[in-house]
C-alpha cells in the first residue's frame, strides 16, 4: 500500500503528509532539487518520511527529548532563578552530506587553519604581512582580542589554534561559504556526539543503509592533538599531564566540558583547583600536588590570570601566565588568537590564505563591507533594511541588526553607533540561508541551517566527518544560536 | 610513569564526591523516618503520635519553632518538599545531585542518570491534599531511588579512589544520624532495660526498628519479642547489620584505609580517628552502655565522628601547600 503511493507523481506526494507544509523559495533546499524530487542522497531519507506513520516519529522525538533531560544535556539560561538549565532543542531528522562536498570542506578548512595559524605567529613576531601592506596594522593592534602579552613568545609547535569550530552557510548556488572562524573558546561539540548517539537508536537501519562516517573518535583524535603540544621547557617528563580547565558549573558549556573530560579520561579542573608555585602549574590532589604539562582551557582570554588581564576574575589561577611564558605549561588554544577571528579581520583571511600559502581559497568568503573607510560605510548606512550588521568582537547572535527583519529604531540605533564606532561594526548581505527538513508539530517543515564543522590542529590536521548543524527552529528565523531559540540536529557525512 | 589516573584525585572532586554521598543518605534517612511514622500514625492515638514527631525533628535536624501548632501535613511538607528546609528530602537530593553534576564525569553516566531522575522526579512533586493520600509512593520511590544510585554506583564505576570517597560519605552519614535517632529514642521513651515491651510502647520500639530499616532483621535474631536491651545492643553493635552503628564505624574505617593506602598516606590522622572509633563500638558491652546511659553514650560516638570528619576535611580536602610543597 505505501509502495504504491510513493510512486504517485512526485509533485502529488509533495502534497502529502508529511510534507503537506513544506517551504520552498530562493533558498537552497538540502532535501529536493525541485519541489517533490529529492537529491539522490536523500532519496533513502524521503521515501522512510513517507512510510513512517507520524505518531512513530513523534513518540521517538519524546523518547530523544527525554534522553536529553535525563542525561543532563543542557544548557545554561542566564538570569532566571529555577529551571536555569533548558535541554539544547535535537532535531530528529539528520542532515545528509555527500562525500564529494566533504571532500570540498575538508581541503577548505584544512588550508584555512594553516593559513590562520601562520598568519597568527607572523603577527606576534616579525609581523612580515603588516610590513607587506597586506593586513592594515590598525585593524590588528585595534582589535580587542590582541594581545601585546604574547608578542615574541614562542608556542609549542607553532600552534595557535589547536581547535577550531567555523561555522559555514550554504548559499542560494548550493555552494558552501564561510560565516565566521571561531578560534578562541569554539563550543558545541558535545552535541555533535550526543545526537549521533540519539539517531543511532532512532534510524538504525538508515543510518547503516546510508554508510556514514563515525565521530565517536573525537575525543581521542581532541586528546592526541593535546599531548602534541609539549611546552617547550619540559625536558625529562614523559608523557604530557593534560587537564581540561572550566570557568565551573554556571557556564552555559559545563555539560561539554565535564563530557570532554569525561571521554578523554582527563582531569577536569577549575582555576581553584590549580596553582602557581615557582612559574609551575600544579593541581591539588587528595594525595598531594601534581604538575599539569597542557591545558585546554575553556575559559576565556580575559579570566586565566586576575594578574595579568582582568584583576576581578576568579575563574583563572594567579600566575599562570608567567608559567606559560616561562614554556612550563601550554595552553590551547593559545592566548591571543581572538585577533584571527574578529569579524573585520575575516575579510582579509581570502587575502592571508593567498599571502602565506600562494593558493586561491578554496572555501568562499561571505562579501563584507568594512565600515572604517568612507565609501563603504556610507553605502551600507544606505541600505540598512537589506544588509545584516554584526559587532565585530560578538559572538552568539548578540549584537546583531538583521536589516530585513529590523525596526526604524533599531536601525536608527545602529546608525548611531556605526558612526560613533566604525571599526566596531561589519556589514553583510542578508544571506538566504539553505534550508533542510525538520520533524516540528508532528510534520516536515523547512528550516534554515548552517554547519559547523571541527577542526584539531597540531602535529596534523584532523577533521572529524561531521558536525554541529544548527538549525533556526523558529519559523521564519535566520538565527541559529542556541541563546536565540535555535537547534541542533545530526550531520551524517557519506562514505561514498 | 606513574599514572596519574590511579594514584591522584582533585580535592575538590573527592569533597564533592562525599557529600554527594552524605546528602544522598540524608535524603533516604529522612524518607524513612516519616514513611515509618505516617504508617505508625495510622495505629495509634494522636497524643503518642506528637512525641514521636518531635524526636524526629530532633532527629532530623530540623528547627520547627512551633511544633504544636503545625499538623502533621504542614510538618511533612517541612521535612520533604519545603525547599527552604536545607534537611528537607528535596533539598538534600538536589544538594546530591548538585555535587554529582560538578563532577559528573568522574562518574559513570548511569549514576549520573540515575540521579537526575530521581531529582527531576522529586522537583516535579507538587505539595498538597492528594500528594499526602499517595505519600507512602514517594516516600518509597526516595528510598528506592537511593538504593539503585547505590546498586549503580557499585557496578558501573570503578572502585577506585573516588568509589571510596562515595562510600565514605555513606557510612560517615549514617553513622551520625542512626546515632542520633538512637539517641533521641533513649532519651525520651522510658526503657526497663531486659523487659518485653508491651502495648502502645511495643509500637513505638517497632517505629524505631524500622526507621533503622532492622525491624526483619532483628526478628530473624531475636524474633519479635522486643526488649530494649537487645534493640539497643542490634542497633550500635551488631558487626553484620549494614544500618547499625557499628557496621557504619567499621565501614568509615575500611574507606579510610583504603584511601590512605591509594595516596600513600598511611599515618594520617582520619584513619587513626576511624579506627578508634571502630574499636570503641567493636569492644563496646551493652549492660556498661546501659548503665552509664544510652543518650551519653551515643553523644560520645558522635563527637568521635565528627572529629573523624574534619580530619577528613583537613588532611585530604582543604590542607595548606606548605604542608606538601616538600615532597
Amino acid at each position: 500500500m505505501l509502495r504504491r503511493m510513493a510512486l504517485t507523481p512526485p509533485a502529488q506526494s509533495l502534497l502529502r503528509p508529511p510534507f503537506r507544509n513544506y517551504q520552498f523559495d530562493v533558498a537552497y533546499d538540502e532535501m529536493f532539487q525541485a519541489p517533490g524530487i529529492p537529491w539522490p542522497h536523500y532519496e533513502n531519507l524521503f521515501q522512510t518520511l513517507l512510510e513512517l506513520p507520524p505518531e512513530q516519529l513523534r513518540k521517538n522525538q519524546q523518547a530523544a527529548d527525554l534522553s536529553f533531560l535525563h542525561q543532563g544535556i543542557t544548557f545554561t539560561v542566564y538570569g532566571t532563578e529555577e529551571g536555569t538549565e533548558r535541554v539544547f532543542p535535537n532535531d530528529l531528522l539528520p542532515r545528509i552530506i555527500p562525500a564529494v562536498e566533504w571532500r570540498k570542506i575538508e581541503k577548505g578548512l584544512t588550508q584555512r587553519i594553516t593559513a590562520l595559524n601562520m598568519f597568527l605567529e607572523d603577527i606576534y613576531h616579525s609581523g612580515r604581512i603588516l610590513s607587506d601592506g597586506i593586513v592594515p596594522r590598525e585593524l590588528v593592534y585595534s582589535c580587542k582580542h590582541y594581545r601585546r602579552e604574547m608578542r615574541g613568545l614562542n608556542v609549542p609547535r607553532g600552534v595557535y589554534v589547536s581547535v577550531c569550530g567555523t561555522d559555514l552557510v550554504r548559499l542560494p548556488d548550493g555552494s558552501f561559504a564561510v560565516l565566521e572562524d571561531n578560534l578562541r573558546v569554539p563550543s558545541g561539540v558535545s552535541y555533535m556526539l550526543a545526537n549521533r548517539k540519539v539517531l543511532k537508536r532512532v534510524f538504525p537501519t538508515l543510518f547503516q543503509d546510508y554508510g556514514v562516517w563515525p565521530v565517536d573518535h573525537y575525543p581521542q583524535a581532541l586528546l592526541a592533538t593535546l599531548r602534541g603540544l609539549m611546552p617547550l621547557n619540559a625536558s625529562g617528563r614523559s608523557g604530557p599531564t593534560v587537564v581540561l580547565l572550566t570557568p565551573g558549573v554556571f557556564n552555559s558549556a559545563y555539560f561539554e566540558h565535564t563530557f570532554l573530560a569525561q571521554q578523554m579520561g582527563i582531569e577536569l579542573v577549575e582555576g581553584r583547583d590549580l596553582l602557581v608555585h615557582d612559574n609551575v602549574v600544579y593541581m591539588r590532589t587528595t594525595a598531594g600536588l601534581r604538575r599539569v604539562d597542557v591545558i585546554y582551557r575553556r575559559v576565556d582570554d580575559d579570566f586565566l590570570d586576575p594578574l595579568c588581564f582582568r584583576r576581578d576574575s576568579s575563574l583563572g589561577v594567579p600566575g599562570l601566565f608567567n608559567a606559560y611564558r616561562a614554556g612550563n605549561v601550554t595552553l590551547a588554544n593559545a592566548i591571543g588568537t581572538g585577533v584571527a577571528d574578529d569579524k573585520a579581520m575575516y575579510a582579509y583571511v581570502p587575502a592571508i590564505i593567498r599571502y602565506y600559502l600562494g593558493e586561491d581559497p578554496i572555501l568562499a568568503n561571505v562579501q563584507t563591507y568594512l565600515l572604517t573607510g568612507e565609501s563603504q560605510r556610507n553605502y551600507v548606512l544606505d541600505h540598512l533594511d537589506e544588509l545584516v550588521v554584526k559587532a565585530v568582537g560578538e559572538s552568539g547572535g548578540y549584537g546583531m541588526l538583521i536589516g530585513p527583519h529590523s525596526t526604524r529604531e533599531e536601525r536608527e540605533e545602529f546608525r548611531r553607533r556605526i558612526q560613533a564606532e566604525p571599526r566596531n561594526y561589519i556589514a553583510q548581505p542578508t544571506l538566504s540561508l539553505s534550508r533542510g527538513p525538520c520533524f516540528l508539530e508532528g510534520e516536515v517543515q523547512a528550516r534554515h541551517v548552517d554547519l559547523r564543522p571541527y577542526i584539531l590542529y597540531g602535529e596534523n590536521v584532523t577533521l572529524v566527518a561531521g558536525g554541529l548543524t544548527r538549525v533556526a527552529l523558529r519559523r521564519g528565523s535566520l538565527v541559529v544560536n542556541s541563546s536565540q531559540g535555535g537547534g541542533s540536529k545530526d550531520t551524517w557525512v557519506l562514505r561514498a | 610513569m606513574r599514572n596519574l589516573r590511579e594514584n591522584a584525585m582533585l580535592s575538590r572532586v573527592a569533597d564533592s564526591l562525599y557529600w554527594m554521598s552524605r546528602y544522598l543518605e540524608r535524603a533516604e534517612h529522612t524518607a524513612r523516618l516519616i514513611d515509618v511514622d505516617l504508617q505508625l500514625r495510622l495505629d495509634q492515638s494522636p497524643d503518642a503520635g506528637t512525641g514521636r514527631w518531635a524526636r524526629l525533628l530532633e532527629a532530623s535536624q530540623t528547627s520547627v519553632p512551633a511544633v504544636g501548632a503545625m499538623d502533621a501535613a504542614g510538618l511533612t511538607n517541612v521535612l520533604t518538599l519545603d525547599r527552604s528546609n536545607p534537611s528537607s528530602i528535596v533539598s538534600c537530593v538536589a544538594a546530591a545531585r548538585e555535587n554529582l553534576r560538578q563532577v559528573r564525569e568522574q562518574c559513570s553516566s548511569e549514576m549520573w542518570e540515575q540521579l537526575n531522575r530521581l531529582y527531576l522526579q522529586i522537583n516535579s512533586t507538587a505539595p498538597g491534599e492528594a500528594w499526602l493520600l499517595q505519600s507512602h509512593m514517594f516516600f518509597r520511590a526516595v528510598q528506592e531511588g537511593a538504593h539503585l544510585f547505590q546498586g549503580v554506583t557499585d557496578s558501573t564505576m570503578s572502585h577506585g579512589e573516588g568509589w571510596h570517597y562515595i562510600q565514605l560519605g555513606r557510612y560517615v552519614e549514617r553513622t551520625d544520624s542512626l546515632a542520633r535517632l538512637i539517641g533521641a529514642h533513649f532519651a525520651h521513651l522510658p526503657h526497663p532495660a531486659d523487659q518485653v515491651v508491651e502495648s502502645e510502647e511495643y509500637l513505638e520500639w517497632v517505629g524505631l526498628l524500622k526507621s533503622c530499616a532492622a525491624f526483619e532483621a532483628y526478628c530473624k535474631t531475636y524474633t519479635a519479642e522486643l526488649r530494649p536491651l537487645r534493640v539497643a545492643e542490634y542497633l550500635l553493635l551488631n558487626a553484620g547489620f549494614p544500618h547499625s552503628v557499628r557496621f557504619s564505624a567499621d565501614m568509615v574505617h575500611a574507606a579510610l584505609g583504603m584511601i590512605a593506602e591509594l595516596t600513600e598516606r598511611k599515618a594520617e590522622q582520619p584513619v587513626r580517628l576511624a579506627g578508634r572509633l571502630s574499636a570503641t563500638l567493636s569492644f563496646g558491652q551493652i549492660d556498661e552502655i546501659m548503665a552509664g546511659g544510652a543518650n551519653a553514650y551515643v553523644d560520645g560516638i558522635r563527637r568521635q565522628c565528627a572529629q573523624v570528619h574534619s580530619a577528613i576535611h583537613q588532611v585530604y580536602f582543604d590542607y595548606s601547600i606548605e604542608s606538601t610543597m616538600v615532597a
